[in-house]
């Protein structure tokens, strides 16, 4: 039995709308609404979703970027949910975070061996000479050229931007690493690069990720274990091939559906969904996906499905199943 | 052939390496109006400091007796002499050292307060943002000139005061222009990306913040230089400032004005120079702002 990484439990975060005279909170919108999930050591969990659907969120959430409003996070058998700032900071060593956007995720105004060896200074790692000598080395082990230490970020291309970034988060040699959409924003060529170089990675640092994506494709070529969210809710859990050849939650269908297959001769049912993604302030009743569900049925408005394994490590929120 | 692509493989190396820095100074060079502002201050710079090298005169000494008073220009002094039959050159040449020294002095401590202030309230938000900037909203109500005298009466005269009571109501613009821009800077995800390594505040504000805020407070301060120079002025005209015989261009504006009608050109020296100086710096912090600004085509 592999050994549990992290683990969270009901987990919610809110962001309140404030409004009126006294700016009251008037509402919240329920962005992570009460997910369970959890990442064995060296394995690869991907969140996926379409936008809006607090991906995102959660992954922030676990990292304890964002405060979360109910539930709790167990790292390595520790809840840190209630964790400080100051608590917090030296388990920061152990959990990083990679970000989609290669422009806005470095700073402007620092040469890029600085931004590299930031970690190692914010958490007093050695003797400064020795510092940089491990950036250097990080810097060839995510494929960068060392000369290029001094340069700033606007010289760089996407791509390399994104090596940049592997870089810092690894500099202190996490256990946890959350990818957020590493490569949506990069082109396509440069997408393979990536995902190979995080796979190389993961390999040779045994790394754990939390791989947050929407293309399936990838998603189905990165990971160990797959958990599709859908409106701040997590519909379905299961292994890779298990959920890509046996989906099972109405909402994974039509995303499964939608993955184009590069073969002309085959045809296949597209399951199109009608409608737009409810508003996360004001969610459906019940099951959060009945709106545009194609088999919602009445118990769907008024009970919300409870999780159910239907075989080992898969489960599915969904009243179809608990019918049968 | 060969020729040819080595050129372009020149020149394209020479676009990669344009820094920022580089590109600012480039659209810089061709706006005009900062070019007109870079020739004035230019021009300043060299008669305040490369003009006592040339003409060495003591701008204390005194010519006794009448006929050293309100002399016309003339070989042995070339602007004349002021009252007290001193060279006005001399005179010219110190006042506008102190003038130029206390604007540069009292404009960069009050941005670096002001960047201060506005960092905290900026990045930490809520209650430390709402009592900051109130506070700013206060010392900005506060009629300026009346306190300035009060504050100047009571500190003392002296240049250190001045600059004192310069720093005490410029620093508010500024701080609200960097509040401003640390709103906005810290949803930027490489301040996540910091929070996220575990950096404190206080490398996030100066490592993170502050060095991106700086482009706009260096714009910001050499404005301010001008209108520091202009109060320093204004308080030395109104006699609170640098007093005698310590010269600088204020008090010799203030002491010019009693005799607008026997000497006149005396109010004009100290008065062009503080013109020139003043919008020369306008004029460049203008030009800088354009030159900073990527979306601006210039």
């Amino acid at each position: 039995m592999a050994t549990r990484l992290v683990e969270v439990q009901n987990l919610k975060k809110w962001f309140p709308v404030k409004g009126g005279v006294f700016s009251t909170t008037v509402a919240s919108v329920k962005a992570v609404d009460g997910i369970d999930f959890f990442i064995n050591q060296g394995e690869t969990l991907s969140l996926v979703g379409e936008s809006g659907s607090g991906k995102t969120t959660a992954g922030r959430t676990v990292l304890k970027l964002l405060q979360p409003t109910a539930g709790k996070i167990v790292y390595k058998g520790k809840d840190i949910t209630k964790l400080t700032p100051n608590q917090m900071r030296p388990l920061r060593r152990n959990m990083q975070i990679m970000f989609q956007d290669p422009y806005g995720s470095l700073n402007p105004r620092m040469p890029v061996g600085d931004i590299i060896q930031e970690p190692l200074d914010v958490h007093n790692v050695g003797l400064r000479r020795e510092r940089r000598k491990a950036v250097t080395a990080m810097m060839e082990t995510v494929g960068l050229r060392p000369e290029y230490e001094k340069r700033y970020p606007h010289e760089f291309s996407g791509g390399q931007r994104q090596r940049i970034g592997i870089a810092r988060a690894l500099i202190l040699n996490p256990e946890l690493l959350v990818l957020d959409e590493p490569i949506s924003a990069l082109d396509v060529s440069i997408q393979s690069q990536i995902i190979n170089l995080l796979q190389e990675l993961q390999q040779r640092l045994n790394l754990t990720y939390l791989f947050i994506a929407h293309d399936l494709a990838v998603v189905r070529h990165m990971s160990d274990r797959v958990a599709v969210m859908y409106l701040g809710k997590v519909v379905e859990t299961a292994e890779n091939d298990e959920l890509f050849d046996h989906p099972l939650h109405p909402y994974t269908q039509a995303l499964l559906s939608a993955v184009p297959v590069p073969d002309p001769e085959v045809k296949r049912e597209r399951i199109i969904l009608q409608g737009d993604v409810p508003s996360p302030v004001n969610p459906p009743s019940g099951c959060h996906f009945r709106t545009r569900c194609p088999y919602a049925m009445p118990v769907c408005k008024e009970q919300e499905p409870a999780a159910v394994e239907v075989s080992p490590g898969h489960t599915v929120s969904c009243h179809l199943l608990t019918k049968k | 052939m060969a020729e040819q692509a080595v050129a372009a493989e020149k020149k394209k190396r020479s676009s990669d390496d344009y820094s920022y820095v580089g590109m600012v100074f480039h659209r810089l060079t061709r706006h005009k109006l900062a070019m007109a502002g870079a020739v004035m201050l230019i021009l300043m710079m060299l008669f305040v400091f490369v003009g006592p090298l040339v003409w060495r005169a003591d701008p204390n000494e005194q010519i006794p007796g009448l006929e050293g008073m309100f002399n016309p220009p003339s070989q042995a002094h070339p602007l004349g002499t002021d009252d007290y039959g001193r060279d006005v050159l001399a005179r010219m040449f110190f006042g506008g050292r102190i003038s130029l020294f206390i604007g540069f002095i009292s404009a960069v401590s009050a941005t670096l307060i002001g960047a201060f202030i506005g960092l905290l309230a900026g990045y930490y938000g809520g209650w430390a943002d709402n009592l900051l900037m109130r506070f700013t909203d206060a010392m900005l109500s506060i009629p300026t000139f009346p306190l300035l005298i009060a504050l100047a009466s009571v500190m003392g005269k002296g240049m250190w005061q001045i600059i004192m009571v310069i720093v005490v109501f410029g620093w508010m613009s500024d701080a609200r222009l960097v509040r401003g821009l640390a709103l906005s800077l810290k949803e930027q995800e490489y301040v996540e990306a910091a929070r996220a390594i575990g950096a404190s505040a206080n490398r996030i504000m100066w490592r993170h913040l502050f060095p991106n805020t700086l482009a706009v407070l260096i714009v910001s301060t050499t404005i301010g230089i001008g209108s520091s120079i202009i109060y320093e002025a204004s308080i030395s005209f109104l006699g609170f400032g640098i007093q005698a015989p310590l010269a600088s261009w204020g008090n010799m504006l203030q002491n010019a004005q009693q005799f607008i009608w026997n000497a006149p050109r005396l109010i004009v020296y100290p008065g062009l120079a503080i013109f020139i100086t003043v919008l020369g710096f306008n004029f460049f912090g203008d030009g800088l702002r354009d030159a900073i600004d990527p979306k601006l085509k210039l």
